[in-house]
């Protein structure tokens, strides 16, 4: 398996971007935005995540197999949320 | 060249004391270490299934109290599901023949496997725990509300046993998947896998994907019931139907869990026994895959009446038709196979053969209980559980049963005495139908599951249900007996008694450590019996 040396200084870096966006969502939250304080609450913590697997897990790094396999992952996330949704989008349709 | 000589050194005599047991790293070991825990587990949960047939022998509520009723059928759900049938065919057969069967010397981690039975003893034993200090009343599937709130027995226990019992099988899963990845002898390509190879792969898949689900939901049950997180619960603007939505996630997809195994050694074993490939082996290759992925997209029809959306209930409704199309294709290929074989009706074949007939009945009921309609009315019926009795009974513990007197030779270098195997099978298939037959007829007449009472016309049929379940005991106690006495007193069986073709028929029984001593190079597909016999 390849073995690449990443700067530590990227680490530093990814490290305070993660303490800013963690400020950032605490910050929103005092905020009342209606349906928008879950988004953008969820596309930080996505976005966190994000940066997480890719270098901290060293992703970015890897062979196409392991993003195939981290994808699946994602994917299967995407089947939970999606058919969980087709019941709780659909609960206040009427029938006919 | 089979030589009935039982070979001076192998994996048994290797090393002895009890240390070399429990800190080996042989995959073969490991898995029976695994054997011996899930068959005391699997004692446990009969017990329990005992007492509730005998319960349930008379109308009126007279051999246990209500509360206590509803501790037996929890922990009979929990023990069998969680402890011994997610775990038997991968963790006993899988660990001992993935390897073998790929023409490899162990695992591809071999310490994780070790530690994955340390994590399996863990969870079972906290689980063990949670019976013994006063049990769980809330049904294996631990619904809320009721679970966080109104339950007072030892929920969280019992939970977060099942939930390191799932860490162990994430990584059995994630073993077999790299293993079988990285670690074929040469020539062994994707499609000369042995189908228990490919069951094992799909199997390993579900695995790794759902059980992290589990855990999440056991999880956050754990945070509503000690922080009052909202979650599940209305009254902390949480939603109890979410719950469902979670452990179906998983839990659907474990039934192939459970059954995906079975499926892989009746295909060995249809195989073997009628002496012929397996009739369109990629399209029972590949439909084990498309098992594993269409499970993932049905676990709504466990939730038709639990208050979903109409529209969402129509999405789970056909989706759960789809996956009756290759659980068909396997059922039809196996039926094929058997076509102009050179049958043998030895013990494992029985098993197999009666597999693939309590199977086909489970999974066209399972259409009934897809349908809207029909749905609705048998839910939380004794039709539902006598559907899931014969996949995960008919089925699972069937098929569990076929390998383990398929494999045994190979395992313990000892035969079993064929007649009383045979004796067992034919027990154990018309005990079974007996016991859960009956089921069918009392929930379609309405007889709601979990009630330790019920009306009395009711008690005919119940009458021939604990009858059938006393056979069924009597069918299990007899293979313990002669599997037991084989070990010491069986036939020496040679490296291939069956006659049967696959890697792991050519090395010694039982195999030594390395499984191996050289490498071997596959030259043809699996199943190659009508090659060898022109
Ligand atoms: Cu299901």
């Amino acid at each position: 398996m390849e073995h690449v040396i990443v700067p530590r200084s990227t680490y530093y870096t990814i490290f305070a971007v993660l303490v800013v966006m963690t400020g950032v969502t605490t910050g929103v939250a005092f905020f009342d935005l209606g349906l928008a304080n879950p988004v953008i609450a969820l596309s930080i913590a996505v976005f966190k995540a994000s940066l997480v697997v890719l270098f901290f897990m060293h992703l970015k790094y890897r062979s196409r197999l392991t993003w195939v396999v981290a994808g699946a992952a994602v994917f299967w996330l995407g089947i939970l949320l999606v058919l969980i949704l087709s019941d709780y989008t659909t609960r206040g349709w009427a029938w006919f | 060249m089979d030589t009935l000589a039982f070979p001076r050194t192998h994996y048994l005599n290797a090393e002895y004391g009890l240390k070399s047991w429990l800190l080996t790293t042989d995959h073969k070991r490991i898995g029976l270490l695994f054997l011996g825990a899930i068959s005391l587990f699997f004692i446990l949960g009969g017990i329990f299934a005992g007492l509730i047939r005998l319960e349930l022998l008379t109308p009126p509520g007279d051999l246990v109290s209500d509360d206590t009723y509803n501790k037996l059928f929890t922990m009979h759900g929990i023990v069998m599901v969680f402890m011994f049938l997610i775990p038997s065919i991968p963790a006993v057969m899988g660990n001992f023949f993935v390897p073998i069967m790929i023409g490899a010397r162990d695992l591809a981690f071999p310490r994780l496997n070790l530690l994955s039975w340390y994590i399996f003893m863990t969870g079972g034993l906290f689980t063990l725990y949670a019976i013994v200090t006063g049990g769980v009343d809330t049904g294996w599937t631990f619904y809320t509300p009721f679970s966080t709130l109104s339950s007072h027995s030892n929920v969280m226990t019992a939970a977060i046993g099942i939930f390191i019992i799932g860490f162990s099988s994430i990584l059995t899963g994630l073993n077999f998947i790299v293993t079988i990845h990285t670690m074929r002898a040469p020539g062994m390509t994707w499609f000369r896998m042995p189908l228990f190879l490919w069951a094992m792969y799909a199997t390993s898949l579900i695995n790794v994907l759902a059980t992290p689900v589990l855990a999440i939901t056991i999880f956050a049950v754990a945070l509503e019931r000690a922080l009052h997180m909202g979650i599940f619960d209305p009254a902390y603007g949480g939603d109890p139907v979410l719950f469902q939505h979670l452990f179906w996630f998983y839990s659907h997809p474990a039934v192939y869990i459970m059954i995906l195994p079975a499926m892989g050694v009746v295909s060995e074993v249809i195989a073997a026994f009628s002496r012929k490939s397996i009739f369109g082996y990629k399209f029972v290759a590949f439909s084990s895959l498309a098992i594993a992925v269409f499970g993932f997209l049905v676990w709504g029809h466990h939730m038709f009446v639990a208050g979903m959306s109409v529209y969402g209930a129509m999405i789970f409704s056909v989706l759960s038709f789809l996956v009756a199309v290759p659980s068909a294709v396997k059922v039809f290929n196996w039926t094929a196979t058997l076509y102009k074989g050179s049958i043998s009706y030895q013990t494992p074949m029985l098993y197999a053969l009666g597999f693939i007939g309590l199977f086909t009945i489970g999974g066209l009921t399972g259409l009934f209980l897809a349908s809207l309609g029909v749905d609705v009315h048998v839910t939380d019926t004794y039709f539902v559980v006598a559907h899931f009795h014969y996949i995960m009974v008919g089925g699972a513990i069937m098929g569990y049963l076929g390998g383990l007197h398929y494999w045994w030779p190979k395992m313990t270098g000892r035969m079993y005495p064929d007649m009383w195997g045979r004796v067992a099978a034919v027990v154990t298939f018309l005990g079974f139908n007996l016991t859960f037959f009956p089921q069918f007829v009392l929930g379609y007449m309405g007889m709601p599951r979990r009630y330790h009472a019920y009306p009395p016309e009711f008690q005919a049929l119940n009458v021939l249900s604990t009858a059938g379940a006393s056979i069924m005991g009597i069918g299990y106690l007899i293979p313990a007996i002669y599997l037991l006495w084989s070990l010491k007193y069986g036939a020496i069986a040679g490296n291939n008694p069956w006659g049967a073709k696959g890697l792991e028929w050519e090395i010694p029984s039982p195999p030594p450590t390395f499984n191996f001593d050289k490498t071997p190079v596959v030259t043809e597909p699996a199943y190659a019996y009508e090659t060898r016999e022109k």
